[in-house]
């Protein structure tokens, strides 16, 4: 880890005639918080744009209560994270009016920005001007007007109550006039095993003109529910955002904390949270690219995959307790051991999968009928990936190759090189490819890590930060980068949580892949961008 | 062509005897004759998610696997209440899907089974009853028969609890 500020984001900013400050009880920082003047805040992102930067997240967040005005005021902030390939992350911050909250929407210069801030005016009543795009969005119709779930006022713990008065609104879809075009809705209950959320297309003939999600229905107040929790009891919540993407979200979590505490884990902690996310990554690519092909009717493959998938299961059950490895990760490191004996059966076992993954390889490009539909289907073009900021297998597929593991290069994977798949066609089949070349990768970091792993600790005891303190971390989850940020408070509590799951921005690629391909392609392509519908309603 | 059939000769018949997978004794004979005696040899199943973090899901999807195969029982899945015997109900109710629950026990036929599946279906879980995205547990919302525990159940915890309900 280097521990170095991360000054080059202030410099530019500098540069361009905007004032910031660096906020010192932001933590770590070679990611750090800038403070700068809400009228400065379209420039800044614009600022971002043209240094190519990628947008991460924009959030909100009341202050603690340890900052509060003598009249008992509690001042409303505004984030926005980015990241260069080469520079790293760096966070901006601006405070808002209490009374009139308004912020200018950034976004013009980062679309992907659209539904966070339609968060931000849902959560917190903040209106953002010039957004391109103000429907509400985790705010269904039959929630009351005055609901504002993460201020501080907001009675949180009872089931929000429905007003009657709203529940005839219907949610204003994208339509059209046109009398050649029909429409189909789709969910929010879907036809297969699957987390709900309703898909309106816009369809002429078999082709679809324009898809539209509309999410939030498993929408459960993660954000609000951690507030008051210690790390140590957040971490389960955390570990839950996503239940397929446990260990990288738990990760996130953990590490949002170790650094606003700034405390790293033992090395050897970061070593079993390297392999525990590798297996997952390798896990969730098997199970989809099994599930793609099903999508296809190619059952053979269907079948061969979640075979493996169960293997793997299984042998996370006899070692570390848990099918899906959930609550291994926790604040200070990790809470089991791979001891010598078990980590021979894991090495074992890895390499068998990989090269059974690798056989069956063969056996799907060499089918006619699976590559008839996957190539070409669903494109994203290169330009799109990158103004979306598409992330993971999604991005890599189209052009776009963000990766934590390389970019913020934190423990286990300071010392690796990590082979990025480097795709360009931005189809179905690149997606397909992309995981394919990912699970022989994540095989071969499993085998180094687990042949390099230091003796030593697996955890150090939680000692919670001050009140104020605050730390963000940006994980490589198998969907992708999993941004997370995190502020304690009185008491060594958490005060404030803030997730971004790489499906908030991945939806929209979906969105963009599916027009022109024929409606029963579909699930095809839905199935290759497998966004998370908890992680996107938090 | 060859080549599958290779690989599908080298797997061989990865299915196990539900007493193999699971800590149920004989329960495949149990649950085979009670669908056969029931449900005419088939039960219909629809999953909905209320609200779940989708770790159940992956575990709902597990009992289709080579390993358990659960259809070989007479069960599967189908995809609309209109033609379903049973309704596994994953998560807690969020706010946003009770309403959408509710439509999907209403459009079922009788008997209408209803089995909660994993910690949260059954109590709200990590989530919490005192939430203000959060219903409540499956069983505030509609008639619940079985309810299965576990973050998430294995696949066996989850064909036994279908097991139940149809017995019960």
């Amino acid at each position: 880890m280097r521990f170095v500020v991360n000054t080059w984001f202030a410099e530019r900013l500098a540069d361009a005639g905007i004032h910031s400050r660096f906020l010192e009880d932001h933590h770590p920082v070679h990611m750090p918080c800038l403070e700068i003047r809400r009228l400065d805040w379209a420039q800044a992102a614009e600022l971002a744009r043209r240094l190519e930067m990628r947008l991460v997240a924009v959030w909100a967040a009341e202050a603690g209560l340890h900052d509060a005005s003598p009249s008992g005021d509690l001042p409303l902030y505004a984030y926005m994270a980015y990241a260069h390939p080469e520079h790293r992350h760096a966070l901006l911050r601006t405070e808002l009016n209490t009374d009139e909250p308004v912020v200018h929407s950034i976004s013009p210069h980062f679309i992907a920005a659209c539904r966070m801030e339609r968060s931000m005016q849902d959560m917190f009543g903040i209106r953002v001007q010039g957004i391109p795009d103000d429907r509400a969005w985790l705010k269904h119709e039959h929630w009351p007007e005055e609901a504002l779930p993460l201020k501080r006022d907001f009675n949180a713990v009872q089931p929000m109550p429905s007003d009657p008065a709203r529940m005839g609104i219907d949610y204003p879809y994208v339509q059209s006039a046109s009398s050649g075009v029909h429409e189909i809705p789709v969910g929010p209950v879907h036809a297969g095993i699957i987390e709900p959320g309703h898909f309106r297309f816009l369809a002429v003939g078999e082709q679809v003109l324009n898809m539209e999600a509309r999410l939030g229905y498993v929408h459960k107040g993660v954000e609000r529910a951690m507030q008051g929790k210690s790390a140590e009891n957040g971490v389960k919540l955390a570990g839950r955002t996503s239940g397929d993407c446990t260990v990288a979200h738990a990760w996130a979590f953990s590490q949002a904390c170790e650094y606003a505490a700034q405390k790293p884990p033992p090395l050897r902690a970061s070593f079993i949270r390297g392999v525990l996310c590798e297996r997952e990554r390798m896990a969730n690519h098997i199970g989809d690219i099994g599930a793609i092909c099903n999508d296809a009717a190619f059952g053979f493959m269907h079948a061969q995959m979640q075979r493996l998938r169960e293997d793997m299961a299984r042998l996370h059950a006899a070692i570390f307790g848990h099918r899906l490895l959930m609550d291994l990760v926790i604040p200070g490191g990790v809470g089991r051991d791979i001891p010598a004996v078990e980590r021979d059966a894991l090495l074992a076992q890895t390499q068998d999968i990989a090269e059974e993954v690798e056989r069956l390889r063969s056996i799907y490009a060499d089918h006619p009928s699976i590559q008839e539909r996957v190539i070409g289907s669903g494109v994203v073009s290169t330009e799109d990936a990158l103004d979306l900021g598409l992330l993971g297998y999604a991005g890599r597929a189209s052009g776009n190759y963000p990766d934590e593991r390389i970019e913020e290069a934190y423990p286990p994977y300071d010392g690796l090189q990590i082979r990025v798949a480097k795709g360009r066609m931005g189809d179905v089949a690149t997606r397909v490819w992309v995981r394919f070349e990912e699970i022989a990768d994540s095989a071969r970091i499993i085998a180094l890590l687990l042949e390099a792993m230091p003796e030593g600790a697996i955890a150090n005891p939680w000692k919670a930060p001050e009140a104020g303190l605050s730390g963000f971390a940006a994980i490589e989850g198998w969907r992708g980068e999993i941004a997370a940020w995190v502020r304690f408070g009185e008491g060594g509590l958490v005060d404030r949580y803030f997730v971004r799951d790489p499906s908030v921005i991945n939806w929209l690629g979906l969105e963009l892949a599916v027009r022109g391909v024929p409606v029963p392609d579909f699930p095809l392509n839905n199935k290759s961008f497998n966004c998370s519908y908890a992680g996107n309603d938090l | 062509m060859l080549t599958i059939l290779r690989s599908i000769f080298r797997t061989g018949c990865k299915t196990e005897t539900l007493a193999e997978s699971t800590a149920i004794e004989s329960g495949a004979q149990l649950l085979e004759a009670a669908i056969r005696k029931h449900f005419n040899s088939s039960l219909a199943i629809r999953q909905v998610d209320a609200g779940s973090c989708n770790g159940c899901e992956l575990e709902i999807h597990a009992v289709n696997n080579c390993y358990y195969d659960l259809e070989r029982f007479g069960c599967h899945f189908v995809a609309s209440p209109r033609h379903a015997d049973m309704l596994l109900v994953t998560g807690p109710v969020t706010r946003n899907m009770e309403t959408a629950l509710r439509m999907t026990y209403d459009a079922m036929p009788a008997p209408k089974l209803v089995v909660a599946v994993g910690d949260c279906a059954a109590s709200c879980g990590v989530f919490g009853r005192d939430n203000y995205a959060i219903a409540g547990a499956v069983s505030d919302i509609i008639p619940v028969n079985i309810t299965v525990h576990g973050c998430p159940p294995t696949p066996g915890d989850i064909i036994q609890g279908i097991l139940q309900a149809v017995e019960g």
